[in-house]
């Protein structure tokens, strides 16, 4: 193995993720070992891209078409980042949120395979390595779904499993499209390639193997109930990371494959609205806390699709950035969320919202980084969400696109409306027939999602270096 | 004499570049701390606040110095690629900062008064840190993005202040609060992006950036100039986008003196102003046929509020019209583009929300030392609580406008304005609206004073409140009288608003 | 009809069934099978890419990618039917 910090972002989870199987008694400590590890090699990695640009490496010493490379830009290393920076907080979440030995020992070899599927993704560069690495994750991610081993969490991820498979397999069959048309797979290839009707029917088939994946309404029925029923750990990597893997692949695929009308940039868009419209509807009918947060990443990837779609097939070469923005943004924020609503469940013993201000016991903590977390979704600043938002909404006002405006100030709305739903109960206390403590339900468990949802704001600060970042090594029409 | 020539032609830069930084930061750091610290350690929490107060105070006074012998701070760090947050310390931030600074200090003290004994402290004393916070990056906000930023900084820390009783009636006005703020800051975020969109650029610079965009895109310019006036205008409460601020009233007293004196409401008047004179500029504003409509909304804004005030038997809700009223004044001096008119604008905002927190305050005072809540029951509370009252009195009677109290003041310019820009209409509105004051405000003060009340309003034994509640009234009522009879001298309000007002209007 | 068309047509059909099955029936272990037929149709399609018309040796790049997709979809039948068991049997012990 070439010490590389790409392959090591690969092998150190894997290695991780069977040696935490094997050794179970050891499996946290392992875990921890292996995500720490992952984050060096992604610092390693964005060193290098700082200093030349994209990093590309033939697996095996064998290039591309024939060989599997693997190459890094400002946009993957940042999403890998976002991934192990997410991911060793969620780790540090699942200490104390995972007590029972049984999903002690199951979540950290799934969450290590997870994440080496994750990281795959956004290393890959040719297509077919993109739908094993998704069928990786899927496999991991139902894990995780249904760790909690009740019912309802089984008959999610059992729901979740059939859309990941279609999904996959819709993307294979785009896969295998490609392949006949122009016998290879890799990006390279797919930026050179003349358009074609095959190509664009490949296109498609993978775009809606991926709306399926990453649960684009009306493709979304899947997630409320999977996200919702899992426990607070894996909720926070389903919702917070996993579904952005195939958002990214969509965000790459498009622009090495451009979409041939735009009709389908607006169509796209017009799904998004409809995820954040229906998504918003569904969160203020929500009857329990966590089924809320899961409809909230229903509406935030609409959002972030609506970003896509803001200025229209021209607008394409800019409005990815707006994408990514909000991708990183829901990534940290809803992590941090999802992490939240598990110790409030904890700690009041129910995430029924119309109950919540009944309870004596008030987990101030958890409730301060809920309230955190939904200042960055619904998108107010100076947070990251915002900084996304206004990207949004400055490039669809420029293009004229006014409609894309209107529904992300709608969606801005319905999100307040469903968050003060639950933030309205935090202060509340006439309900009460208890005597209250003060300062209730301080836990070392709340320093994790606390520092995410800190970060969800404070990384909105940083949004100038974040984006440069991001653009390095782009456009990829540079590539060898 | 603050000497003009020197302030305006010399730029120096700072030898402490940060300090405009160090003052947002006092209030901002000492947020977490305050909501860290455990219910019971009360000693603690106090000597935190008003040492953070203090200490701003200090800082600002020194800001303020510093920036009169023409120092010049700019602090700023991109956050998108050309779009900046940026604070700056000119001339009229200092004038908004100074107020806030000052009653941030009185209401600190008189929070600890009030909320002596009651839960959540440590929430209220984190929350209005950080509203305190926010008003400051407000007033010192060098854009319109970074003021943005602040805008909804202030309705988010405002809003756990305006329910922290908890009931359900706190959580009813707090969600109308909140819709209202809310919805504001959302059509200021619109309109912050249609500036950035059309300009490109959203900097307060004397004299707007809008020329270009004027000259091209005339409906363009004026439909901005509708959509961030009417953004700001939920915050300034001006008619019909005021009816969050009566039904606010059921916040603890020190958070309604707060709002109204000048947190929420003058964010939004101050907002106003910075739009009109400094991403349109008054000359450009003028040009774009906006002022004549947005004087006439003021006008009905202020008739509206003060004949509302008149029927409102609880106290607060009378202050809460009253305050919907003075408010427009402000935006009338804006609106009216003559300098002395401005002049009389600005002072209208130091001089209304020291009335206002007075009255404010006082209320307060007659709710927790008598029970006192409504004008009805108001009878001979002026023997049982004698100081309060008479704070109470100074104020109103300066909101009349009696002079030579610091109502008087603002009043006299606001009326030699409109005379200036050749509205006369402005001195029979004046004229009509102290009338109007007067009819709502001396029948309490005539309550008070002149008639007996029942037995419990006999003069007590020992006082009914705590120095911590009667003295922060009594200062805000000195410092009525001294504004308005001292108006001259140097430092004073008014000196300072000319020094702003030869910026705004000299600026070719 | 060159054998490539007959397949590749054969391909996409199997796979349209697979789908209208993976997503109209009801039984949990139709749907499973259902999936397995998509996945069929699509092994197909990547078979066909690899055919050249005789007597050029066939591409077997497309080979291996099928034999990959096998593997994968063999693992995640695999974990599709532990579920359905597992929920079988706490369904079972409900009725109970």
């Amino acid at each position: 193995m070439q010490s590389d910090p790409m392959t090591l972002t690969l092998f150190a989870p894997l290695f991780g993720a069977i040696l935490a199987f094997l050794f179970p008694r050891a499996a946290r400590a392992l875990g921890l070992v292996a995500v720490l590890v992952t984050g060096g090699a992604v610092v390693w990695l964005a060193r290098a891209v700082l200093a030349e640009g994209a990093v590309t490496l033939a697996l095996g010493g064998w290039a591309p078409p024939l060989g599997i490379s693997l190459r890094a830009d400002g946009l993957s290393v940042a999403m890998l980042a976002m991934t192990a920076a997410v991911g060793l907080l969620v780790s540090l979440g699942a200490l104390d949120a995972l007590r029972d030995a049984r999903q002690t020992r199951y979540f950290w070899p799934l969450w290590l395979l997870l994440l080496t599927g994750m990281n795959g993704v956004y290393l890959s560069t040719d297509i077919f390595n993109l739908y094993v690495m998704i069928e990786v994750i899927a496999l991991a991610a139902v894990g995780l779904t249904v760790l909690s081993g009740t019912r309802a969490a089984l008959r999610a991820g059992l729901e979740y499993m059939y859309a990941s498979i279609l999904g996959a397999l819709l993307f294979l069959m785009g896969v295998g499209f490609v392949y006949l048309q122009l016998g290879r797979l890799d990006f390279a290839g797919l930026i050179t390639a003349e358009p074609s009707g095959a190509l664009s029917a490949a296109l498609a088939l993978m775009v809606v193997g991926l709306a399926l994946k990453t649960a684009l309404f009306p493709l979304h029925f899947w997630l409320p109930a999977a996200h919702a029923n899992a426990t607070a750990p894996a909720s926070a990597l389903l919702s917070g990371l996993v579904v952005k893997a195939a958002l990214y692949i969509f965000l790459r695929l498009t622009t090495y494959m451009p979409l041939p009308d735009e009709v389908l940039v607006t169509l796209i868009g017009t799904l998004g609205a409809g995820a954040v419209i229906w998504g918003g509807i569904q969160a203020l009918r929500a009857e329990r806390l966590k089924l809320l947060v899961a409809w909230s990443t229903v509406v935030q990837i609409g959002l972030i699709f609506i970003a896509f779609a803001r200025a229209g097939q021209v607008g394409l070469t800019e409005s990815w950035k707006a994408a990514a923005l909000l991708i990183l943004a829901h990534g940290v924020a809803k992590a941090a969320m999802f992490l939240a609503a598990g110790r409030i469940k904890d700690e009041v013993g129910h995430d029924t919202i119309r109950e919540l201000d009944k309870s004596a016991i008030r987990p101030t903590l958890a409730q301060f980084t809920f309230a955190l977390a939904a200042i960055s979704l619904i998108g107010l600043p100076p947070s990251l969400g915002f900084i996304g938002k206004w990207s949004l909404m400055e490039g669809a006002m420029a293009a004229g696109y006014w409609h894309w405006v209107g529904v992300t100030m709608i969606g801005t709305l319905l999100s307040v409306a469903y968050f003060s739903r639950v933030l309205a109960g935090f202060l509340r206390f006439d309900r009460v027939r208890a005597p209250l403590g003060e300062h209730q339900g301080w836990a070392l468990a709340d320093v994790a999602p606390l520092t995410l949802a800190v970060s969800a704001i404070g990384l909105g600060l940083l949004a100038a270096p974040i984006l440069s970042f991001i653009e390095l090594g782009y456009p990829f029409g540079a590539m060898p | 004499m603050i000497d003009l020539s020197t302030a305006l032609n010399t730029a120096v830069r700072s030898d402490v570049p940060l300090l405009p930084l160090f003052i947002l930061l006092t209030s901002l750091l000492a947020a977490p701390v305050l909501f860290a610290l455990p219910e019971r350690a009360a000693r603690l929490r106090t000597g935190l606040n008003l040492g953070v107060a203090a200490m701003k105070v200090a800082l600002v006074a020194w800001l303020g110095i510093k920036v009169s012998q023409g120092v010049i701070y700019d602090v700023s760090f991109a956050m998108l690629p050309g779009l900046e947050f940026k604070l700056q310390a000119d001339p009229l931030a200092i004038l908004f900062i100074s107020l806030s600074a000052i009653l941030w200090l009185i209401t600190t003290v008189y929070s600890v008064g009030y909320l002596e004994r009651g839960p959540h402290r440590a929430r209220f004393f984190g929350f209005f840190s950080l509203c305190v916070a926010a008003t400051v990056g407000i007033a010192m906000a060098g854009n319109l993005f970074t003021f943005l930023i602040f805008y909804e900084l202030l309705t988010l820390a405002t809003y756990p202040l305006v329910i922290h009783r908890g009931s359900a009636e706190a959580l009813r006005a707090g969600r109308i609060y909140l819709i209202y703020t809310l919805a504001g800051g959302l059509v200021l975020l619109l309109g912050t992006l249609g500036l950035w969109v059309l300009a490109g650029n959203t900097d307060f610079t004397p004299g707007g950036v809008l020329d270009a965009v004027v000259a091209e895109n005339r409906a363009a310019a004026q439909l901005l100039f509708v959509v961030l006036v009417g953004a700001l205008g939920v915050k300034a409460a001006l008619v019909p986008l005021h009816a969050w601020l009566p039904i606010a009233m059921v916040a603890p007293a020190p958070v309604s003196a707060l709002l109204h004196a000048v947190a929420v409401v003058k964010a939004g008047a101050f907002g106003i102003m910075r739009v009109v004179y400094e991403v349109f500029g008054i000359d450009t504003a003028q040009a774009l046929g906006l002022t004549a409509p947005l004087a006439a909304l003021a006008a009905v804004t202020i008739l509206y509020g003060s004949l509302r005030a008149i029927t409102q038997d609880d106290i607060k809700k009378r202050l809460a019209y009253s305050t919907v009223s003075q408010v427009s004044y402000i935006t009338l001096g804006v609106a009216l583009a003559s300098p002395v008119a401005a002049v009389g604008a600005l002072a209208h905002l130091i001089h209304q929300g020291l009335m206002k927190i007075t009255m404010f305050m006082a209320a307060g005072n007659l709710a927790e030392g008598m029970g006192v809540k409504r004008v009805s029951q108001m009878d001979g509370i002026g023997r049982a609580m004698p100081g309060t009252m008479l704070a109470f009195s100074a104020a109103a009677l300066a909101m009349i406008g009696l002079p030579p109290l610091a109502g008087f003041v603002s009043k006299w310019y606001l009326a030699q304005g409109g005379l200036d820009a050749g509205a006369a209409w402005v001195v029979a509105l004046l004229l009509g609206s102290s009338l109007l004051n007067a009819v709502y405000f001396l029948p309490m003060l005539y309550r008070a004073w002149f008639r007996d009340g029942s037995e419990t309003c006999a003069t007590p034994a020992r006082p009914r409140i705590g120095w911590w509640l009667a003295a922060p009234p009594i200062t805000t009522a000195l410092m009525v009288l001294v504004v308005g009879g001292f108006a001259n001298a140097p430092f004073s309000p008014l000196e300072w608003t000319r020094f702003v007002v030869a910026i705004e209007y000299l600026q070719e | 009809m060159t054998p490539d068309i007959i397949y590749g047509v054969t391909g996409i059909a199997v796979f349209a069934i697979g789908l209208v099955g993976a997503l109209c029936a009801q039984d949990r272990l139709r749907r499973v099978l259902a999936l397995k037929l998509a996945s069929v149709g699509a092994g197909f399609v990547l078979v066909v890419a690899a055919w050249r018309a005789p007597p050029a040796a066939p591409d077997p790049v497309p080979h291996a990618l099928v034999i990959t997709g096998i593997v994968v979809m063999v693992s995640a039948t695999a974990v599709a039917l532990a579920l359905i068991r597992r929920l079988q049997s706490l369904e079972a012990e409900d009725a109970e």
